[in-house]
């Protein structure tokens, strides 16, 4: 008996000291901001920027900070690296909401966050505004990308965009004949690529059946793929559930992607150009093309994390990889539009800019570009939409 | 208490600080026992039971749906929307079911192999297949399950050898997962076996019982809690694995994947808290339903 309770003297003893930390962990949580019209956490802005603190931590999507160990024509970091001193430590994130989960854990600097994450970063507190001032290749990037409701919000910049694309569809052109125009092929319920379809494995994806269904069921009435109401929500929930009859996997691992398409596993679907890329480069004859019904998109910008450790090295990081040289690699192997006008005049093919249509608004008017769903509807219909977190759900629910 | 009032040990004085020290714990059996156990136990209550704990508190949380910033409030929202909705109780079936195949698969697999382990072949032998069943165990989990995606793939090792492959779903994963936990169902039951006296099959076969006969009524029989110890390994490994399933299972999702992106994705620690509390019952259950087999003094 007295064993015991020595033991039990023991156990109660450690359950004690767990307890306490978990109530010290919860002493420091943050002030509650809510959905609609979300309150702004009052973060002060870095007025000047000192010497680098030897390292900077960035999440990033896949292509966006090459060292060379990809290819060793692709390294934008090395220089960087030697310039400033600080080291580039890097983990690419396969979706917007792992960039998100990421950034709060406060252990990185900075995130190329794309338009779906970044309100939901601002509303957290998660990241910093931005001074821009002390960003000099900043005056040079596109009027176009600069003060959009997902970077900038009640005035206050809260980044340096990066760029500019579309999800594209992409498709092994030895298999896929004739060459799709439109994104059908991936919807169709009799699709002759059954099980051999791809799809993008998050929660944003359910704008993509939106977009389609912009198309081919005008009678829903939607009009903005980010704002979808119950009945247009059900709609498109309805023809990701028909459309999970054809796909094979669901991809947000981008190697996975890839290699899926390279061993013919996979042979349709959407598809970013930097995984095209990558595809060529290992022999696989893949196409992509922006079909007839335009595309989702994303607009992405280099934010700085509010609990940086090393802001000053972000800061350097920011101006670097928007200055023209760099953005014009960046965009040229992710497949993107740059975001400095003085890119286009250094990019090896002379004609990227023409391609990713960098300066032509006209073309970005049929990209949806990634944006948080939120209870107040986007297109301005008042407080019936369903929210991310809605989003979130269905997602699971879809893939059953 | 007179253990607490030490008195001097009798010709003290001129002793090394390590051999008093031993002398003094001598005395106390009961405060040596705990010095031993207090970093085991330590282990075991802080680092063991207390992330389980920690990780039912925080069931019962939410999440900001919009920022994703933790609420720290009592509710029980996660178990509501567990219970309400299909789609959770579908894929904890699946999961179930998954967990159930890869163990009979297993089973069935390794009881031959345990069997010739344990009583047919040479020392020498035995010697080889042990290490034979050891050594995927010495590899990456990660090389496996890709090496597992190249051979299911189109045109890959299993299309070229049986014209036809799977590809990546549910099939695929439920054998990835047979293949990835085998040796941890051939040892229990290796062991179980190579107990079985031979004198027991020799006295079955002496009394007129054929093979089959002898092994439904004395091999089986007795190596039952073997086999069970066995699937403990294989059933919970499989409940809990997401990995494999991520990587071959194609759009299949489980438990564990569930809870992954509940983690990774949405962000809802909470939810997956709670979503991750429903293998441990599942597991709680079986051990509860199997202690009295015997299985569980085979581990």
């Amino acid at each position: 008996m007295r064993r015991n309770r020595t033991l039990l003297a023991v156990a109660a003893a450690s359950v004690l000291l767990l307890t306490a930390a978990c109530g010290s962990s919860s002493s420091g949580s943050k002030g509650g901001t809510s959905a609609s019209g979300f309150k702004v956490p009052d973060i002060p802005m870095q007025k000047e920027i000192g010497p680098g603190e030897g390292q900077v931590n960035l999440v990033a999507w896949a292509g966006y900070v090459e060292d060379g160990s990809t290819d060793p024509k692709l390294d934008w970091v090395t220089e960087f690296e030697k310039e400033t001193g600080c080291q580039v430590n890097v983990k690419v994130a396969g979706s917007s909401d792992e960039m998100v989960s990421l950034m709060r854990t406060g252990q990185y600097d900075g995130v190329s966050a794309s338009g779906d994450a970044t309100l939901r970063l601002i509303a957290a507190g998660d990241v910093a505004p931005v001074n821009t001032s002390l960003i000099p290749n900043y005056v040079d990037v596109f009027d176009g990308l600069k003060n959009k409701p997902w970077n900038t919000v009640n005035g206050k910049t809260y980044g340096v965009p990066h760029g500019r694309g579309a999800n594209l569809l992409m498709w092994r052109s030895d298999v896929v004949k004739p060459a799709p125009d439109s994104w059908s092929v991936v919807w169709d319920a009799n699709s002759p690529y059954k099980g051999k379809v791809t799809a993008y494995d998050s929660p944003i994806y359910i704008a993509d059946a939106a977009l389609y269904l912009m198309h081919t069921k005008p009678e829903l009435g939607i009009k903005n793929p980010y704002a979808l109401d119950d009945k247009q929500f059900q709609a498109a929930i309805d023809l990701l559930k028909q459309q999970k009859t054809v796909v094979g996997e669901y991809w947000s691992d981008y190697l996975k992607a890839v290699q899926a398409f390279k061993s013919g596993s996979t042979v349709v679907g959407t598809a970013w150009q930097v995984l095209a890329n990558m595809a060529q480069k290992e022999g696989a004859p893949v196409q992509t093309t922006l079909p007839k019904e335009g595309s989702t998109g994303w607009s992405d910008t280099w934010m700085i994390s509010s609990k940086a450790k090393h802001p000053n090295c972000m800061y350097k990081w920011m101006n670097h990889i928007i200055s023209p040289k760099v953005n014009a690699q960046v965009a040229e192997w992710f497949g993107e539009a740059p975001a400095n006008k003085k890119s286009c005049a250094l990019t090896s093919d002379k004609n990227h800019c023409n391609t990713f249509h960098a300066e032509d608004e006209q073309y970005f008017s049929k990209v949806w570009f990634w944006t948080t769903p939120v209870k107040d509807c986007l297109d301005g219909r008042g407080p019936k939409c369903k929210d991310y977190a809605a989003w979130t759900q269905a997602w699971t629910q879809i893939k059953g | 208490m007179a253990e607490t009032l030490a008195p001097v040990a009798p010709g003290g004085g001129s002793r090394s600080p390590g051999r008093s020290l031993s002398a003094f714990l001598h005395q106390r059996p009961r405060l040596r026992l705990s010095l031993l156990l207090s970093a085991p136990v330590a282990w075991l209550v802080v680092a063991y039971l207390g992330s389980l704990v920690a990780l039912f508190l925080s069931a019962f949380w939410t999440v900001d749906t919009f920022t994703g910033a933790l609420i720290r409030e009592w509710n029980l929202e996660n178990f509501r929307t567990l219970v309400t909705d299909s789609v959770y109780r579908t894929i904890t079936l699946r999961t179930l079911g998954v967990a159930a195949l890869v163990t009979v698969i297993d089973a069935l697999i390794a009881f031959p192999m345990a069997f010739a382990m344990a009583k047919l072949v040479s020392p020498r032998a035995r010697r080889f297949l042990v290490v034979a069943v050891l050594m995927p165990l010495w590899s990456s989990y990660l090389v496996k399950a890709y090496a597992w995606r190249v051979m299911l793939g189109e045109g890959g090792f299993v299309d070229s050898v049986f014209g036809t492959t799977p590809g990546y779903g549910l099939t695929a994963a439920v054998i990835v997962l047979a293949y990835l936990w085998l040796p941890y169902m051939i040892l229990p039951i290796y062991a179980g076996l190579e107990r079985l006296p031979d004198s027991l099959l020799e006295a079955s076969s002496d009394l007129g019982a054929r093979a089959g006969r002898t092994f439904r009524k004395v091999i089986f029989p007795m190596t039952m809690p073997a086999v069970i110890a066995g699937s403990i390994f294989t059933f919970s490994l499989s409940l809990g694995d997401y990995i494999a399933v991520q990587i071959v299972g194609g759009k299949t999702q489980l438990i564990g994947n569930v809870v992954y992106s509940n983690i990774g994705a949405a962000n809802n620690l909470p939810f997956a808290a709670a979503f991750a509390l429903v293998p441990v019952l599942i597991m709680v259950g079986y051990l509860m339903a199997v202690r009295r087999t015997g299985a569980l003094d085979e581990l």
